[in-house]
């Protein structure tokens, strides 16, 4: 058994065994200890990753290749690079924080965490495929369990929700198989056979006009899911009525899928349709940059606040790649990372407040330090990197976007860096507004005057997403030259 | 003519003599229960047999043509109908049976079995209509089964009112055809005929009748009415079993006697798939009667596969192939579940099917897979079929097509998870209180369960399919 195949299976088997599980207790247990191995195994890989690049110089690693079906020269392909390990490590940690935040889940517990699992599931799937094919079926498993999942376990108005938020994102799959096939019958154009393994694809000259065409198809159909404005709509209601572990998993790992698929699909594979394409995409982008900061500032229910501020910076996400260069892509990639691990701790706070406080009403809630002191400073941690302070991950990320942003000189791309980073300017209003509302001064309603104090369970949650976050922050070169050792060969394609 | 070459015709001489068998318990038992039984033993040793290797040949010169692909469809058919027969068989011991009816319900549904395979292995025109007819007006009967029930009789006179117009049009189509090439024989037809207007008249006719029985738009306004008055037996025997042979017969007309004129064929299927998609999922949205909902979702499903029919040879009918044979154990599971149920509690609306997790939840959990399934989500079965569609019909360049499939695949997951909803999301005082199946609906239940799962991943099933997609 490969070092890859095991992240499938070992999820596998814990959802065997959850299938067997009679209680609460019995299935959170056996979802901590699964979700516990995944991620020893993610830390594994990446010393396994350096090693094995010390000898090993090919664009992907531990490559697995087994022929599913050859009609059609579908293959379950699967390898990593520095990036996708990167990712790796992210979707364990956040899910494994996701089972220590659900450790109350009272309402068809086994069932709740067998959905959880199989979402990760396609995720990790997801990160390690290099097969076409096998990348599209990962992605629509992953997406698929969302519907029980904010639709049975959810709060507010969640049947809506979860309705609009599957219906969208199976649309823009949809949309994706179309930009796939496009590709794939366009695999063979420098006289080979067809294939969907992305490796293969990548040497081959498609036609310029088939990339101008299948481009945009591809981009929208990865990146509905990494909110590209105007289709960022099923974020707002799907992050605010999902239970927090689903918001957590969702928005900080689910999310990231998007920018993933346009890193390593679109632009890879398309590289001339991207170039043609860069300009309308970044006015997206920027737009939604803008506009979900705007929309932040002016919403009162946490949950709100932040969904808008993941568009935002999922919007950052999607315009640092847009800007074809590589300490772009790079901030791109360490953005993914630290807005994956930033708005996990943001839900997992905000879903703490509100078993406390039974509100997201930040007009509501005042003082809150004094009373819950460990949840509030975490929030307060949080808020700061999301603004991008320095010595957390946002600063590292958002720095090398815009320095990769300004290397464009004409006129249009440096518009579009400005209004970018004004938007920090917006960020930074509406997060500190809701620090100070929530937060800081007089305990404001008096019934809060007495909450219970963090759970051994909520903390271990919340250290294990606070730990990767200062880590990024204090040490990023590491990480940062993995990742950009890795970019490499996508430069090389742009060229 | 001697006995070897007969008896490349053991599929349809074993199915006659089931039938023989079961006319004679029939007269001779008096203990129908136990006949029912006794149908069911004899099918399953009529699929075992099917199992076993046929050659390829041509019997009554030409007329009666078997392959491995024929074959092998035929052992799809044969085990959608005993998934059928399981399933239907305690509604039969008890609500039929029970009341001094006889065992015509399977004479009758093997009858018209034994029609269409006549209709798949037809040779020239004459054999086709031949199975066309037989396996048309058994059904007839079966649909209005129920005669205590005005809306089964309604949705009797409706079939074979529709049905026998559709024959004659699809007769008068072949009558065209045999003017204008002189011969019924598909393989003389295909290398005599030319395009012309007379020629395409003449298959334009025909094809109507055909997709009568396909339910293509716009002939399929007798499929919503039918299915909801007929037994849900007859109603998945109709959507499965009856819709897949004339795919299978439409399909080897157009690969092999309309090859020369496929640019317009292609045209109008690109047309009637289009009319045919949108219209079934547009009608499905506003069902609440499951077997309405799950007749218009067949409408649909019916669009997808035309996408099929446009490709090329082995491409086109090795996808068309595997699709239904996915679509048999999907829609059975989907219709078996509605049948348990309504057997159960006579409830039939998605309304009654709320809360059915929290009381039902094995059963909620096979209704999931099959509207899974059917919306083609991976990793069951439904997805390969459909994704394996959409590759043969975007190797002809037709992405836009594809593209607008698509839109009606995300169309249709809206209906299904409507279904989901009530089951899974709502909690309901009235929902429907735990039950036990009888032995034989699990047995059918448990056959489409582990078709919709494995049938897609398992890739050399596909393989097999596309080795043997020959003419």
């Amino acid at each position: 058994m490969d070092i890859l195949t095991l992240f499938l299976v070992v999820p596998a088997i814990t959802i065997l065994v959850l299938v067997f599980a009679k209680n609460l207790k019995q299935a959170r247990i056996v979802s901590a200890v699964g979700m516990f191995i995944q991620f020893a195994m993610s830390l594994n890989l990446v010393f396994a990753y350096y090693k094995e690049r010390q000898v090993n110089d090919d664009i992907m690693v531990f490559i697995k290749d087994v022929v599913w079906f050859e009609q059609f020269n579908i293959h379950y392909a699967i390898g990593i690079d520095g990036i996708s390990v990167a990712m790796i490590v992210l979707a364990s940690i956040v899910v494994l924080a996701g089972v220590f935040i659900s450790w109350k889940m009272e309402d068809l517990p086994k069932e709740f965490f067998i959905s959880l699992i199989v979402l990760a599931m396609g995720v990790f799937g997801f990160f390690i495929s290099i097969d076409l094919f096998t990348m599209f079926v990962f992605f629509e498993i992953a997406v698929i369990p969302m519907y029980l999942l904010i639709g049975i376990w959810g709060s507010g108005p969640r049947e809506y929700a979860a309705m609009k938020l599957t219906l969208m994102l199976m649309g823009a799959s949809a949309i994706l198989l179309v930009g796939i096939l496009g590709i794939y019958f366009n695999s063979n154009a420098d006289g080979g056979a067809l294939t969907f393994n992305i490796l293969e694809i990548a040497k081959v000259n498609i036609p310029v006009d088939v990339q101008k065409l299948f481009f945009p198809i591809t981009f929208i159909g990865f990146a509905v899911i990494g909110a590209l404005f105007p289709f960022h709509t099923w974020s707002p209601d799907g992050h605010a009525s999902a239970p927090t572990a689903v918001s957590m998993l969702h928005a900080g790992v689910l999310m990231k899928l998007g920018g993933y698929g346009v890193f390593r699909v679109a632009m890879y594979l398309l590289p001339l349709g991207a170039v043609t394409w860069s300009n309308f995409f970044i006015v997206l982008s920027v737009i939604g940059v803008f506009y979900g900061a705007l929309a932040a500032v002016k919403q009162t229910d946490l949950k709100y606040i932040n969904a808008y501020s993941s568009v935002s910076h999922l919007g950052m996400v999607l315009f640092a790649l847009l800007m074809l260069n590589k300490t772009a892509w790079n901030g791109a990639i360490l953005q993914s990372l630290s807005h994956g691990f930033m708005t996990a701790l943001f839900f997992a706070l905000i879903g703490m407040i509100y078993g406390r406080t039974n509100t997201r009403d930040v007009r509501k809630m005042g003082g809150l330090l004094k009373v819950i002191p460990f949840i509030s400073v975490m929030y307060v941690i949080a808020g700061l990197a999301s603004l991008g302070l320095p010595g957390f991950s946002g600063f590292m990320a958002e720095m090398q976007i815009f320095v990769g942003a300004f290397q464009h000189p004409d006129m249009f791309h440096r518009v579009a860096t400005i209004i970018t980073i004004s938007a920090i300017v917006v960020t930074a209003v509406y997060v500190l507004r809701v620090v100070g509302m929530m937060l800081m001064g007089p305990v404001k309603n008096n019934e809060f005057g007495e909450l219970e104090k963090a759970t051994w369970y909520e903390r271990v949650g919340v250290i294990l997403l606070l730990i990767p976050i200062v880590f990024m922050g204090v040490t990023p070169i590491w990480l940062s030259d993995m990742i950009r050792e890795s970019l490499q060969p996508f430069i090389e394609r742009m060229m | 003519m001697n006995l070897e070459s007969f008896l490349l015709m053991r599929q349809e001489l074993v199915l006659l003599a089931v039938i023989i068998l079961l006319v004679i318990g029939e007269i001779f038992s008096n203990n129908k229960k136990a006949l029912v039984s006794f149908a069911i033993l004899l099918f399953v040793l009529h699929t075992v047999i099917g199992f076993f290797h046929l050659p390829e040949g041509n019997l009554f010169g030409g007329s009666f043509r078997t392959s491995t692909l024929i074959h092998l469809f035929k052992n799809v058919l044969n085990v959608g109908v005993l998934i059928i027969l399981l399933q239907s068989a305690d509604w039969l011991r008890e609500k039929v049976v029970g009341e001094k009816k006889s065992t015509e319900f399977f004479i009758l549904m093997l009858s018209s079995l034994l029609g269409m395979y006549y209709m798949i292995s037809a040779g020239d025109f004459l054999m086709f209509y031949l199975g066309l007819e037989l396996s048309a007006l058994p059904i007839a009967a079966l649909v209005a089964y129920e005669t205590s029930k005005r809306k089964s009789a309604e949705a009797g006179i409706k079939f074979i009112l529709s049905a026998a117009l559709a024959s004659g049009t699809s007769l008068f189509g072949v009558s065209l055809l045999y003017a204008t090439t002189g011969t019924i024989y598909f393989e003389e037809i295909a290398s005599v005929i030319t395009y012309s207007n007379l020629s395409l008249l003449g298959f334009v006719f025909f094809f109507s009748g055909l997709a009568f029985k396909i339910s293509l738009v716009p002939f399929h306004f007798w499929t919503a009415d039918v299915y909801e008055g007929a037994p849900i037996g007859v109603a998945s025997y109709l959507s499965v079993i009856s819709k897949g042979s004339a795919v299978m017969i439409l399909m080897i007309i157009l690969f092999t006697v309309m090859k020369p004129f496929d640019m317009v064929t292609h045209k109008m299927l690109y047309i009637v798939s289009l009319a045919t998609m949108f219209i079934g999922n547009l009608f499905a949205l506003r069902q609440q009667n499951m077997k309405r909902f799950l007749a218009f979702s067949s409408i649909a499903q019916a669009g997808f596969i035309l996408l099929g029919l446009m490709s090329n040879d082995q491409l086109g009918v090795s996808t068309v192939v595997y699709f239904v044979a996915i679509y048999v154990f999907t829609n059975l599971a989907a219709f078996g579940v509605v049948q348990s149920i309504s057997f159960q509690t006579g409830k039939e609306n998605i309304d009654d099917y709320e809360g059915l997790y929290r009381t039902n939840p094995k059963l909620s959990l096979v209704m999931m897979l099959a509207l899974f399934s059917l919306a083609g989500i991976p990793p069951v079965a439904g997805f390969f079929g459909k994704f394996f569609l959409f590759t043969a019909a975007a190797s002809q360049g037709l992405y836009f097509l594809v593209f607008l499939a698509v839109v009606n695949v995300t169309i249709s997951l809206y209906y299904y998870l409507l279904v989901i909803r009530a089951m899974f999301l709502r909690k309901s005082d009235k929902a429907i209180p735990y039950f036990k199946s009888g032995l034989y609906m699990k047995l059918g239940l448990v056959i489409a369960v582990v078709g919709v799962l494995f049938v897609g991943l398992y890739s050399p099933i596909y393989e097999y399919i596309f080795e043997i997609s020959k003419f």
